[in-house]
């Protein structure tokens, strides 16, 4: 027996509890899930603090991910109140227990003048490319979003640099900086990716930014044709949201660290050496910073730098795409930070071994009375 | 009392290229006399002049830094892994 529309929703209008929307304002923020179950145009012109977007067409499909505890409370809102009966409707006979609908929808949420988020969004070329991102619901269009707007400095764009930076290109990162003095050389082929043989003698960061914009157009990248020193790291490293260390000296790595406690940047730390690499986040006033892992540097006949030791050209890319993990997860918010931890990586057994690592209360220059204020560059003979 | 101790690259010259050797002693300290007994030559860049480690070498028992356990009196046992982790700054 059919029976018109007008009657199903007074019908569902018996079964469904309605919640007006100063209570549903008042429960924001309480635990309680708000999803939004109108079409996407409608999503993009505003929403309700903290709602969830899942059009009505994808909410059987999509709501188990959202909400696995069917006891949890959800509240539904579309326009103006009906599409949202049929959709509590839909969540209660899969077996949600605590589902409303909000009296009037989001047309009666503005007339009472409660908040509205507009929400950034994407446009179609970026939906596409960052397809693969969007459908991964813990990362989402909030996280690609984030990637888009953020701002990461690589120093060095050599062996980790390389792998590090054309896969945040490809990810999104909105802006890439690249600090690099050096030109090409044939022997830098063999690990450094970015860089190609026709490219030999060309200055190393106009062969990155050629690579990286042809990987991914839709990015920004400012090249640094510059070695970093005591005299120019907080300029530069001034505007990123992040730094990346894939430099190959004891004395960079020291000015790095420093320039980025003293700035407060997260710095993504890693380092190679033949068959085995190192990786760790050093984020100011969350951990450990490099001279809390190693208080002095190091003289050179114990660790000599790739030129002199030699790297297995594979390694550095196992390394650097560690780095730039933990760049898009710190970016993102997602996971667990390499915040107090030192991943030790062996190549020819395949072992990753973890060590802690703890802020040193008598840290230098980020301990409780620090002695270094100011950047200065370390003396040092780097050539053995 | 016999511990595993991980070699790190620059010190495996002494160590005819092994990543893992089996040394004596109760503590770090006694390791590292012991890894000096059987592979001559191997701690001689490992100590200031006044007997300290050097700031740049690490050593972890398990995966506790000793600088922050009893520096190189910190006891170890049988089953501990010793790693003596070095600055490595190739990029």
């Amino acid at each position: 027996m059919s029976q018109s529309a007008k009657a199903l929703l007074a019908g569902l209008r018996r079964q469904i509890q309605e919640i007006s929307p100063e209570d549903v304002d008042k429960k924001i923020g309480t635990g309680v899930k708000i999803i939004d179950v109108r079409e996407a145009d409608e999503f993009k012109q505003g929403h309700l603090p903290e709602a969830t977007f899942i059009p009505r067409g994808f909410l059987e499909l999509r709501i188990e991910d959202a909400v696995p505890d069917r006891e949890r409370e959800v509240v539904l809102y579309c326009a103006g109140g009906s599409r949202s009966l049929f959709a509590a409707h839909n969540l209660q006979e899969l077996g949600y227990q605590n589902v409303s609908s909000m009296a009037g929808g989001f047309q009666r949420w503005k007339e009472k003048g409660f908040d509205v988020v507009i929400p950034e969004t994407l446009s179609e070329s970026q939906r596409k490319r960052y397809l693969r991102h969007l459908i991964i619901p813990e990362f989402g269009e909030k996280g690609q979003l984030k990637l888009l707007k953020s701002k990461v400095l690589l120093i060095g764009a050599g062996g980790l640099g390389c792998p590090a930076a054309i896969y945040l290109a490809a990810a999104g990162v909105g802006t890439i900086g690249i600090v690099d003095a050096d030109v090409v050389e044939e022997s830098n082929l063999q690990r450094q990716i970015l860089h190609n043989a026709a490219g030999t003698g060309r200055p190393k960061v106009d062969s990155a930014k050629d690579a990286l914009l042809a990987q991914n157009p839709g990015i920004n990248v400012i090249t640094y044709k510059e070695r970093i020193t005591s005299a120019n790291a907080e300029e530069i490293l001034r505007d990123y949201d992040l730094v990346i260390d894939g430099t190959d000296n004891f004395p960079t790595r020291y000015l790095i660290n420093d320039a980025c406690v003293l700035l407060k940047k997260p710095n993504v730390y890693g380092s190679v050496f033949r068959f085995e690499g190192q990786v760790s986040l050093f984020v100011p006033g969350r951990g450990a910073c490099y001279r809390c892992l190693y208080p002095a540097p190091t003289p050179s006949e114990l660790a000599p730098s790739c030129q002199e030791a030699g790297v297995l050209g594979i390694l550095p890319g196992v390394i650097g795409l560690l780095q730039a993990t933990e760049a898009i997860k710190w970016i993102a918010g997602i996971g667990e930070p390499l915040i107090g931890r030192l991943v030790w990586y062996d190549a020819l057994r395949c072992v990753t071994r973890t060590y802690k690592l703890r802020q040193n209360p008598h840290c230098s220059v980020c301990g409780e009375h620090p002695s270094i204020n100011t950047l200065q560059d370390l003396e040092w003979a780097c050539a053995v | 009392m016999a511990i595993s101790v991980l070699i790190p690259t620059v010190l495996r010259k002494y160590t005819s290229g092994t990543d893992q050797v089996v040394a004596h002693g109760a503590s770090v300290r006694e390791v590292l006399q012991d890894l000096e007994r059987q592979f001559t030559g191997f701690s001689q860049n490992l100590y200031e002049a006044d007997g300290e480690l050097k700031a740049f070498v690490n050593i972890y028992v398990n995966e506790e830094d000793i600088r922050f356990l009893q520096d190189l009196q910190t006891p170890v046992q049988p089953n501990d892994t010793v790693t003596i982790l070095p600055a490595i700054a190739g990029g």
